[in-house]
């Protein structure tokens, strides 16, 4: 179970970007957080990850917990090897490096043996990344990036994997590749923080769900609930009751207010 | 031609040591985008150091030029984790001058240590001169070359085979993922300054031996790198290699024949054409012939 209590992130001493996040991974579900730019999901999963401090921000109030065992004054390096892989956002591969190149350095932590091990696990649920493990990762497609990302995640052999927005800019049936991906990787024993900006599909395979605004959850509820949530299916699924309306009802700010649960 | 052979084996013996003391600036630059000016004092300090160790404590001349590069390396990895770790996140520039700071306070450590003493290399190779293509060339030319282009070698064999210098690698190119996928990027930073230290060590020996006697003042030698890096490329290994040999070459071939074809420029003018063709390299193709286009400027 990976905790999140009351946690406060302060950026460059000033900046108030998390302002008592509380939230829980429950070992083996999918777990979605669900918000706008600039909500602190992301941030959320740097205080987890212990990439906060190169960001300038700082952790002043609040515990992240890993099985009970505090982890939010960990350095990155001690957050890996605790079990805790991540995926950040816009992929971020070693783009002059080649496929397999990338998926090794995932495993630099794992113990020298596990790495060809691995790889095989990597290249099973991957095998576009197998026919192309020898070339330049840079000139691969973008769904075919984003799964070597996630690979090198996986080569870690991580209990938890942190997905940051696996569907940034990917076309649809992508998205729904790596969807089917994230719930076999799942299924195989690994459990999922899935943060997103399609609510849609991360609320498919999520078995709860968060949405945070502003540096705050305003809701927190199972997926299958949140699914059916009138707000929720405005802002976020892009559903609405009638036909279009006029531009006045979309107004944003009118209906935030709202948020009372 | 045999004038011609000797010039080029020169040139090519000269030129493979500011190689190999441009790939210390480029180890340490594609790890932490700061150049290090320090690198020449490394290489004088490694020079004593050899010196100490064969001459001072009569050790077997290889086990003594291993001995300083293990010495040298910890010493520069010293070096990094107390002068420049705290420079970490703030602009290269700012840390590009604390390694000035850096090189000062060595050299000065070089003074003291070096004293009146003469450093010399003795005469590892002899000035025997042996048969190559047919030429009768100085040994310690073809030792500069085989000795410096297997020791760049190494390190590359280094970086692009082993876990570590995969992981130095990604830290080049993205410290934050390298950082997320649980490499130590402090670590990788102190380890390419090591890299750095032992190369500088082998590259002062390598000049001592070639010049005789060395001398604090010879750190200036290590400046010519300086062309070195930026024909070839501020981070590029290869680029390095190519640009090193090239410049040793064409210092070589006016040192020769300049005397003789062109008088009025005076005597010692092939010390001044490496910075020339540097001129030249900045004006044509700033960043050299491997090196990243929006490298930035020193």
């Amino acid at each position: 179970m990976l905790t999140i209590e009351n946690l406060e992130v302060v950026y460059e001493d000033v900046i108030l970007v998390l302002k008592g996040v509380s939230l829980s991974v429950p070992e083996g579900s999918i777990v979605a957080l669900l918000g706008a730019n600039g909500a602190g999901k992301t941030t959320v999963l740097r205080a987890i990850t212990g990439l906060l401090d190169i960001h300038r921000g700082e952790i002043t109030k609040g515990t992240i917990t890993l099985d009970g065992k505090p982890i939010h004054d960990l350095d990155a390096t001690k957050t890996v090897a605790a079990g805790i892989g991540q995926v950040m956002e816009g992929r971020r591969i070693f783009t002059e490096f080649t496929v397999e190149e990338n998926l090794r350095i995932g495993a630099h932590t794992a113990a020298r043996g596990k790495v060809e091990s691995g790889l095989d696990r990597v290249y099973e649920l991957f095998p576009r990344l197998k026919e192309r493990r020898k070339q330049i990762a840079g000139y691969l497609s973008g769904g075919e990036q984003q799964m070597c990302a996630i690979g090198r995640a996986l080569m870690a052999e991580p209990r938890y994997l942190l997905l940051d927005e696996p569907s940034l800019g990917l076309a649809p049936l992508i998205v729904q590749q790596i969807r089917d991906l994230v719930v076999d990787i799942n299924k195989q024993g690994t459990t999922v923080l899935l943060v997103e900006q399609n609510a849609n599909m991360a609320l498919s395979i999520a078995t709860h769900g968060y949405i945070m605004e502003t540096g705050k959850v305003v809701m927190d509820k199972p997926a299958a609930v949140l699914r059916e949530d009138e707000d929720v299916k405005e802002f976020y699924l892009g559903l609405r009751e009638e036909g279009a309306g006029s531009f006045r009802d979309v107004k944003h700010y009118k209906r935030r207010k709202r948020w009372l649960s | 031609m045999e004038l011609l052979t000797a010039t080029l084996v020169r040139g090519v013996g000269i030129g493979s040591t500011y190689a190999l003391i441009a790939v210390g600036f480029v180890i340490i630059y594609r790890a932490t985008d700061v150049v290090n000016f320090a690198q020449p004092a490394l290489m004088i300090l490694g020079a004593y150091f050899t010196w100490f160790f064969v001459r001072g404590l009569g050790m077997p001349f290889v086990a003594g030029v291993l001995l300083a590069m293990i010495v040298m390396a910890a010493f520069a990895g010293l070096t990094e984790r107390v002068a420049l770790r705290p420079m970490v996140g703030e602009p290269p520039f700012a840390a590009a001058m604390v390694t000035v700071g850096v090189f000062f306070a060595l050299l000065i450590l070089s003074f003291r240590l070096i004293g009146t003493n003469v450093i010399s290399m003795g005469d590892p190779w002899g000035v025997e001169r042996i048969d190559f293509l047919g030429t009768r060339v100085a040994q310690v030319d073809l030792a500069m070359t085989v000795l410096s282009l297997t020791a760049i070698g190494l390190v590359g064999l280094f970086l692009t085979r082993s876990k570590v210098g995969l992981a130095m690698r990604a830290t080049a190119l993205d410290q934050e993922t390298a950082l997320a996928q649980g490499v130590n990027v402090g670590r990788m930073f102190g380890l390419s300054w090591a890299i750095s230290g032992a190369t500088a060590a082998l590259a002062g020996m390598l000049i001592a031996a070639r010049a005789g006697a060395v001398t604090p003042l010879d750190a200036f030698v290590a400046l010519k790198a300086l062309p070195v890096i930026i024909l070839g490329g501020l981070d590029s290994i290869k680029g390095s290699v190519y640009a090193g040999i090239l410049i040793g070459v064409a210092e070589s071939l006016t040192r020769t024949y300049q005397p003789a074809l062109a008088p009025g420029l005076g005597s010692n003018f092939d010390v001044i054409v490496p910075y020339l063709i540097m001129i030249v390299a900045l004006m044509v193709r700033p960043y050299g012939f491997y090196g990243t286009p929006e490298v930035q400027r020193v």
